[in-house]
């Protein structure tokens, strides 16, 4: 009997594998409905009077019962200035332990050097959102891992520490400042991220939860972001990250005319909505385009007196700029983009930390990304039912992140998809994309340089933007205007061995990576 | 009716996506560059770039022109003769300094116009006015073909052959700019203005395309896709003026029918100026989509 079974948008996924278990099938995105009750942790017992200060990240390792075939946590607010996952995975091999399992929030550029663990053995399970730079190339090229990794959203990772699908023996917690009884917050220090949002369920779900950071402050470390009662020991290195690969100073709004333009027709299309009124919500990822957006709906919040209740996600400069207006009344921060925002949050009380959970958990009560009205995403590869890719490049190569893309998609009354319809002589639609994060059935419009596309279900918004003559034309158009320009790409040429699974943010299968020639 | 030519977008002929895109910032008109922005080494492939473009991507709604390398050149004659045969129909000559400059050039068009077996005088020409010396002789260049169909401006080689820099407010081109305006308007072809090269000095962008449009110039050549919004903009009658313009027209229009000779409207007698002015506000009008 084949192991392999048709999903809800049509794509082929195995039903079992080996090292992983059985896969659910995504059939909707909102048809799954989770059973059980959530995981928990141990019981500890703490004695009163001793600090948690332990000498180096070895003897964590050692305290903590490290050993063959456990899972171990990073977050990645310290994007590509992270030293700590290298740090550790080196410590795990020359103690000898081999079969590790790394839950990371993401991985970037600067864990190339994981790749050499992964062939010695020492690396056998990578959860992630993403991949950037040699790791993501090597895990989709060549087959150094025997399973495949598993990609999962910003809401979909805390879901699965939740509901105990990925149990985490030990959270390693990179922490811009900690006091010796494991407080940490992310506003002080050298390497001062902003927001832990992504640490925090995994120092609530993990069994040990171990916090490293270069600059010790006096107890308490506050303003706290992940409290003394959920960390077992604190090591304090030299230097956990490199400040420049951090944060930039501040996000300015883009002077890429294309990017503009694209942010200029998206804001037509949301006013045209009729969403911008008093309240109203708003989120952007963080491409050029999707900040651009941004800069336009302030002119028009500051021409009709509009206040929005919040912004959400990842926090720019330009959004603290925004609040600081009064163009919002608060911003729910998961992750700080730049020093601007790290300020902010330290300082002004309606600009409120998020943990990962918080913003975009299905399963738990009520998370963030239900409540938002309006939600602008990046694409790099949109196909003619919708359904969205961010994670692998044109070559196959997984080069970038799941992120908010699906929660937010599926969460937002309004989700908008603002890409540029050819990036050099690649067309942004196509027939089928190389791989799906994000199911057409939520998102409700994409915006190019050259006309925009209405998805059919949203009959509604359709009639609103053919009446506001904004350029509307059915998707199949944008990708005849495309292939007619730059012709139609060859289809990427894998084979069939599976580098990784793209889970929806519910924990079903919705696409398989497959191995890149 | 009268082609709208508010903005002239330059695009580098060396730069495919630029040559790809160009058109979906709405320029009233592009201008492909084969002279400044080309290095030596690059004229060849630029040249060949730009002939593929012309040949396999539709600009429908934007006039192309190619700014070709000048005639003396060891390109300019062959730049010409590569994209009239690819289909190009306008040509921005620079350094034209002499109504002679232009006579060559109508000579060489004419000639590929032969030898391609199309009408003569298809391909059209807008002189590029950039020294002293073009700008005193601007009265001949502008009459010097009947395929003229605008001088345009270029004020950076200017300042530099009459000894002064470019300055913000733009004083020492204040005569020249006035003078090709004078010729191109009693030639009755356009007049194009110069480019405002400081791309991050928006405002001071601003200003000198205002007074463009005062000075009565038909447009502004432009190098960034950022500058066509605010060109277009303030080259956008007003609502007065465009009722003004209509009135004018259904006037004439009214007069005609009835086979008067004399038009007059709110008292006021209307002649062939006023007319030329109310269609240019009402081309105008058209092409910001107020009407």
């Amino acid at each position: 009997m084949s192991n392999m079974i048709k999903n809800a948008i049509n794509r082929e996924i195995p039903k079992y594998i080996e090292g992983i278990g059985e896969l659910k099938a995504f059939g909707g995105a909102f048809a799954y409905n989770p059973e059980g009750k959530k995981a928990a942790t141990k019981i500890p017992k703490t004695f009163t009077g001793k600090n948690k200060i332990i000498e180096n990240i070895k003897t964590s390792l050692e305290l903590c019962g490290i050993k063959n075939g456990m899972t171990i946590s990073f977050h990645h607010h310290f994007r590509n200035g992270d030293y700590l996952v290298n740090m550790v995975v080196e410590e795990i091999d020359k103690m000898g332990i081999r079969d590790i399992t790394l839950a990371a929030s993401s991985l970037q550029s600067i864990h190339a050097p994981l790749i050499d663990y992964i062939k010695k053995g020492v690396i056998t399970g990578i959860q992630t959102s993403g991949i950037r730079g040699k790791l993501g190339e090597v895990v989709s090229r060549e087959k150094i891992l025997d399973k495949p990794i598993i990609i999962r959203s910003h809401g979909g990772r805390p879901r699965a520490i939740e509901s105990g699908e990925t149990k985490i023996d030990i959270a390693f917690i990179a922490a811009p400042a900690a006091d010796a009884y494991g407080n940490v917050n992310g506003v002080e220090g050298p390497t001062a991220c902003g927001a832990m949002g992504y640490a925090m369920t995994d120092a609530e779900y993990a069994d040990k939860v171990v916090v490293v950071t270069d600059y010790l402050v006096p107890y308490p470390a506050c303003p706290i972001s992940i409290t003394q009662t959920l960390v077992d020991y604190v090591v304090v290195v030299d230097e956990i990250g490199n400040p420049k690969g951090i944060v930039s100073d501040a996000t300015r709004i883009t002077k890429n005319p294309m990017e503009l333009l694209i942010a200029q027709k998206a804001s037509e299309a949301i006013i045209t909505s009729g969403l911008i009124r008093e309240g109203f919500s708003f989120q952007a990822g963080s491409g050029g385009a999707s900040l651009g957006v941004a800069h336009f709906l302030r002119q028009k919040m500051r021409q009709e007196g509009i206040t929005g209740s919040f912004a959400a996600g990842g926090i720019t400069g330009y959004l603290v700029d925004m609040l600081e207006e009064g163009l919002f009344k608060s911003l729910l921060d998961v992750q700080c983009f730049d020093l601007k925002a790290i300020e902010s949050i330290k300082n002004n009380p309606n600009h409120m930390e998020m943990s990962a959970s918080f913003y975009a958990n299905p399963h738990n009560k009520g998370c963030v990304a239900n409540q938002l009205d309006i939600m602008v995403l990046s694409a790099t590869e949109i196909d003619l039912d919708f359904n969205v890719n961010v994670i692998t490049g044109s070559n196959g190569i997984v080069m970038g992140a799941s992120g908010g893309h699906s929660d937010t998609a599926a969460g937002s009354k309004l989700s908008i998809v603002v890409a540029p319809l050819l990036r050099g002589r690649l067309p942004i639609v196509v027939d089928e994309a190389t791989n799906v994060i994000t199911p057409g059935e939520t998102i409700d419009a994409v915006i190019t340089e050259r006309g925009i596309a209405v998805n059919p279900k949203r009959k509604d918004l359709l009639d609103l933007f053919k009446d506001a003559k904004l350029g509307v034309m059915s998707i199949y158009d944008l990708k005849e205007i495309a292939e007619k320009l730059v012709g139609k790409p060859r289809k990427i040429e894998t084979t069939d061995e599976i580098v990784g699974l793209i889970e929806y943010r519910d924990g079903t299968i919705i696409d398989t990576i497959r191995r890149a020639k | 009716m009268k082609k709208l030519r508010r903005t002239m977008l330059f695009v580098p002929a060396n730069n495919p996506n630029m040559i790809m895109n160009a058109p979906v910032f709405k320029p009233d008109c592009i201008i492909f560059d084969l002279e400044d922005a080309i290095s030596l080494k690059e004229k060849d492939s630029a040249r060949d770039l730009l002939v593929e473009a012309l040949k396999t991507f539709e600009y429908c709604n934007c006039e192309i022109f190619a700014r070709v390398n000048p005639l003396y050149t060891p390109f300019g004659k062959d730049d010409v003769r590569e994209l009239v045969k690819a289909g190009l129909r306008n040509v921005r000559l620079p350094m034209s300094e002499t109504d002679e400059d232009i006579k060559n050039l109508d000579v060489l068009l004419t000639e590929i116009e032969k030898d391609l077996g199309i009408d003569r005088g298809t391909v059209k020409i807008l002189g590029a006015i950039e020294t002293a010396k073009g700008v005193i002789n601007a009265e001949k260049i502008a009459v010097a073909s009947s395929r003229m169909l605008g001088i345009s401006f270029g004020a950076e080689d200017f300042t530099r052959t009459i000894g002064s820099e470019r300055s913000r407010e733009g004083e020492e081109l204040f005569v020249a700019r006035c003078k090709i305006v004078l010729a191109a308007a009693a030639a009755g072809i356009d007049a194009i203005d110069t480019v405002y090269a400081d791309i991050e000095d928006e405002e001071g962008f601003e200003r000198e395309a205002q007074s463009a449009r005062k000075l009565g110039f038909a447009g502004k050549s432009v190098i960034h896709p950022r500058q066509i919004g605010v060109v277009h903009s303030i080259f956008t009658p007003s609502k007065e003026e465009v009722y003004r313009a209509l009135r004018v027209i259904s006037a004439i229009q009214e007069a005609e029918a009835k086979g008067l000779g004399v038009i007059a409207l709110d008292g006021k007698m209307i002649d062939g100026p006023i007319v030329d002015k109310a269609e240019r506000i009402v081309t105008l009008a058209k092409g910001a989509g107020l009407l």
